[in-house]
């Protein structure tokens, strides 16, 4: 009973924005565009039990760890706080060693204030910051030029770390900074690990750098420190 | 035998849930069709915050770690050790320390109560930060996302402050010249330092009043504040497009 359908019009390709001309209109998805889009056909799963249940899981192994922890580990407990007696070293808690560890090189207004605050404002420009969202290489473009600036911050922040004799700082950011001039050496990277080295943007880098220094500043302030900040090893207490 | 008993108690819940009283408290009702389970999410006002469905994708491990599954879970076993250990606890000076001793002499599983509340609040700051590196690792603070990852900046001070209010608390040296190194840092900010130094602790050193501001901050304010932005933080993640599982986007 089907009557046989007209021919379509042939197709016809414009550039057109406006949808009332061109009702079907074909998007071009650009390497920046959000994942929303990106993720459109993704195959869905029902929250719950998929996604919820995993979760419980997760959370009871975790809370299994931590009672086998309670129960065989006990939390220190040292003796009455005492105004008059000084502890040496006197340290803060181990998230806040790595800050201790700066002040031990900077006066307090550099080490305790500055330090920290511009931490705390860089991790929340991280999502703003235009360099990241695009997420080039960080010597995919103007490579002669950012090897300028890069040189003189590096020798500037270098120098800082010198004067101020901060060598738990200088040695990762000597390690991370030949690392970026590794990525930088050739205009069109030749290996498989040069290449994953170069494709970073700037923000990997920079995030990278804070990590291993934050680890190793944390690790020294809890296990190398002791009677008035002094170096100790920690097998030798 | 084993089968009986399961099928037994499978009709016994599906009975159950199919009883008016059960259904005037949870909407979804008896079955485990896609509705259902749809019903199950979009019907309670804590699941509310999560999609009903979510990418298969982001089922994996290797996309989250469930780190920030982790660092709620850690948060919901503070609470609940926390307020057991409310009740034996007084923030005086030096009645506080007695309490810790009473703790671990006295009380019924005192000991386990306070090591799995230090513990979870050690895993807590631990896993913040490793949630925190895993997000910027896997490029998923990127758009529609900037806004829930200042969020998580803030959520991430937050806990520190959770945690360091808390380290005052048992009023042994190690809690109280710790306080005391972290408020002399305080007063090295210019102008406002010693002020805030003040605010913070009730005082010019670390005393009764610090102990009485610390314990309310640990057990009131900063709660409250890690609450109300957690269920911001999960309630964005459905505004945002569900979690992120692309790979780390890198120019090719």
């Amino acid at each position: 009973m089907s009557e046989p359908k007209p021919d379509p019009k042939p197709f016809e390709a414009t550039v057109e924005s406006d949808s009332r001309k061109a009702p079907v209109r074909v998007a071009f998805v650009t390497r920046r565009t959000s994942p929303q889009v990106k993720a459109q056909d993704d195959q869905y799963v029902m929250t719950w039990p998929e996604g919820l249940f995993r979760a419980a899981v997760a959370c009871e192994v975790l809370t299994i760890g931590l009672v086998l922890m309670a129960l065989f580990w006990d939390a220190p407990l040292e003796g009455l706080a005492d105004p008059m007696q000084t502890p040496n070293p006197a340290k803060a808690p181990w998230y806040f060693l790595g800050l201790q560890e700066l002040l031990h090189y900077f006066p307090p207004v550099v080490g305790g204030v500055l330090i920290p605050t511009l931490v705390v404002i860089a991790l929340i420009v991280i999502p703003y910051f235009n360099v990241n969202v695009e997420a080039q290489g960080v010597w995919s473009r103007n490579r002669r030029k950012r090897l300028r600036i890069f040189y003189v911050l590096l020798l500037a922040l270098i120098a800082l770390l010198l004067a101020f004799e901060v060598w738990a700082v200088l040695a990762p950011t000597v390690v991370i900074s030949a690392a970026m001039l590794f990525a930088a050496r050739e205009p069109e990277p030749a290996g498989r690990f040069h290449r994953w080295l170069s494709s970073h943007p700037l923000s990997f880098w920079i995030m990278t750098w804070f990590l291993v220094t934050a680890t190793l500043l944390t690790a020294i302030g809890t296990f190398f420190r002791g009677p008035g900040w002094s170096w100790v090893w920690p097998w030798s207490a | 035998m084993a089968k009986a008993i399961e099928s037994y108690w499978t009709d016994l819940l599906g009975t159950l849930r199919d009883t008016k009283v059960w259904r005037s408290v949870f909407r979804g009702g008896a079955g485990s069709g896609n509705l259902h389970s749809a019903l199950s999410v979009q019907q309670n006002v804590f699941l509310h915050l999560a999609s009903v469905k979510m990418r298969r994708k982001a089922l994996a491990f290797s996309v989250t770690w469930y780190l920030g599954t982790l660092t709620l879970a850690t948060f919901f076993i503070l609470t609940g050790t926390g307020i057991l250990l409310m009740l034996y606890y007084h923030p005086s000076v030096p009645q506080a320390y007695a309490d810790m001793k009473d703790l671990q002499f006295v009380v019924s599983a005192g000991v386990f109560l306070r090591n799995l509340h230090r513990w979870s609040a050690q895993a807590m700051v631990f896993l913040v930060f490793a949630h925190m590196f895993k997000v910027f690792y896997r490029g998923a603070y990127r758009s529609p996302r900037e806004f829930n990852w200042v969020i998580g900046v803030v959520l991430l001070i937050i806990t520190l402050f959770l945690s360091y209010t808390g380290y005052l608390l048992p009023w042994d040296q190690l809690a109280f010249w710790a306080i005391t190194v972290g408020s002399n840092i305080m007063s090295a900010v210019p102008v406002l330092g010693q002020k805030v130094r003040f605010l913070m602790l009730g005082g010019n050193t670390v005393n009764a009043n610090a102990l009485l501001r610390f314990y309310v901050l640990h057990c009131v304010i900063l709660p409250l504040a890690a609450a109300f932005f957690i269920a911001i933080h999960f309630w964005r993640i459905r505004k945002d497009g569900g979690l992120h599982t692309e790979k780390a986007a890198t120019h090719e």
